[in-house]
């Protein structure tokens, strides 16, 4: 077995898991925050419209990114002037894929997070002098602690698994956007069972792994 | 499927199921066209794919009649491993691999080495482990000690019509597929031909598969597609007939 070919992969899509479910985590605790402040016109639409990739197929997510970050597009070409390369077929278009399609579940699991926070202490808090960003950091985050990891750790289990939209944006390129799942398709088509089987089960390594620090943290 | 003919006696539709290499797709489309209007009593069902991801599925047991391949060596394998007749097969096709570049873009490349080019910075090319059209062209670019160079900057399609699809959008500045596919779209444009030394010739072989569960009916398509008609319906899209 090539081990140079076996690890590759593996440490691109662990490169790629860590740097989206961190972003995803960032941007879907941001707006679950920001919903869960005040009701405003839209709402629901904007929710609604953030749900989509949960349920869409991720060729629908992938077409549509490819149209989007692709260089035909005004979004794609400012891009590409701005860092001298294309996003499209990079790493980093990896990313994109896993922080679109994992936002809706580290988003819902934010905000049953901070609904569930005690409106009360909040208020105690505001009424002692604490500013909302206070009250956030020192008040709302704490109680929420539980849910902001389950949601990080979601992020990082779809982000490890992104497979379609990935493949259309980032493309297959050994080395630099072969990620595992991509690796273990391209190895099933070409009949190398060996690699197949050897990067199964690397994944499902990594996913029992993920699995058993859940349950440690949740007894 | 057949519940709608009255009285059939034995007048019930075969489904005739052809694995076929996705660079045909146009060409069979128009075969299956002018075929079936012939024989109502038989539908032609695709199953377009890199040759060597259905040879693959060929191997796993899939339910398939016959196989046209892109490249002799998947019909060879499918032989050996004694799943393919080894009597009933032709040379149907042959095809040329040529680099194509988008109809509107400015990247030019006149031979391999010019890939090289760094306003070049995305060549398509088919898997080579799975796409004939990706093998030949890795055969080439290693027989000009180019493939290692090239390496970094080659993003890998699933099958040839991927590989064009990159080109036509531009996300790839340069891209191996066979010059029928090029002549299918407008987007791209041909910049050279792949010399024939460098590279296997480009030959589609067409083979009845040994658990066909239509025999009678895949024999009855394999002789018309070496018909003279169906032959000059290929040539139309650019193929040639072996001599």
């Amino acid at each position: 077995m090539d081990w140079n070919a076996f690890w590759s992969p593996i440490r691109l899509s662990l490169q790629v898991t860590l740097v989206a479910s961190l972003l995803v985590t960032i941007l879907g605790l941001a707006a679950a925050w920001r919903m869960s402040r005040r009701p405003f016109r839209g709402k629901s639409l904007l929710e609604t419209a953030i749900m989509l990739p949960l349920v869409l197929p991720p060729t629908v997510v992938g077409f549509l990114l490819l149209i989007l970050l692709g260089r035909k597009s005004g979004l794609g070409r400012a891009i590409e002037w701005l860092f001298g390369a294309p996003v499209v077929f990079t790493w980093w278009a990896a990313v994109i894929a896993s922080v679109v399609m994992s936002f809706p579940l580290v988003y819902q699991t934010m905000k049953v997070g901070f609904a569930s926070v005690d409106r009360d202490l909040e208020d105690a808090a505001r009424a002692s002098g604490a500013s909302e960003w206070q009250v956030f950091r020192l008040i709302t985050l704490p109680l929420t602690f539980r849910s902001l990891l389950s949601a990080y750790l979601l992020g990082f289990a779809r982000s490890l698994g992104e497979f379609g939209a990935t493949l259309m944006i980032a493309g297959n390129i050994p080395g630099k956007t072969q990620t595992i799942p991509t690796a273990i398709y391209v190895a099933v088509d070409a009949g190398n069972m060996t690699m197949a089987w050897a990067w199964a089960g690397a994944m499902i390594f990594i996913s029992f792994l993920m699995l058993l620090l859940v349950g440690h943290r949740q007894s | 499927m057949a519940d709608g003919m009255a009285g059939g006696e034995s007048a019930e539709t075969v489904e005739l199921t052809v694995s076929a290499a996705a660079s045909l797709t146009d060409a069979l489309k128009d075969i299956r066209k002018v075929y079936e209007s012939r024989h109502p009593d038989v539908r032609l069902v695709f199953n377009f794919g890199a040759s060597g991801t259905l040879q693959r599925q060929i191997e796993q047991g899939a339910p398939v009649d016959l196989f046209i391949s892109a490249s002799a060596r998947n019909v060879r394998d499918l032989v050996e491993k004694g799943l393919m007749d080894e009597r009933r097969q032709i040379r149907l096709l042959t095809n040329e691999l040529v680099v194509v570049v988008p109809a509107d873009g400015h990247a030019d490349a006149a031979t391999l080495a010019d890939l090289l080019k760094p306003e070049i910075k995305r060549v398509a090319i088919g898997i080579p482990e799975s796409v004939p059209a990706g093998s030949y062209a890795r055969d080439a670019l290693a027989n000009a000690g180019l493939w290692e160079a090239l390496q970094p900057k080659t993003v890998q399609g699933k099958d040839v019509r991927q590989v064009l699809q990159y080109v036509e959008s531009g996300n790839a500045d340069a891209g191996f597929v066979y010059r029928t596919d090029a002549l299918t779209s407008r987007r791209v444009r041909i910049t050279f031909a792949v010399d024939r030394e460098s590279c296997a010739p480009v030959e589609y072989l067409a083979g009845i598969v040994k658990d066909a569960r239509h025999r009678k009916e895949a024999e009855a398509f394999l002789a018309f597609l070496q018909s003279e008609e169906a032959l000059d319906l290929f040539v139309t899209y650019g193929y040639s007939v072996p001599k």
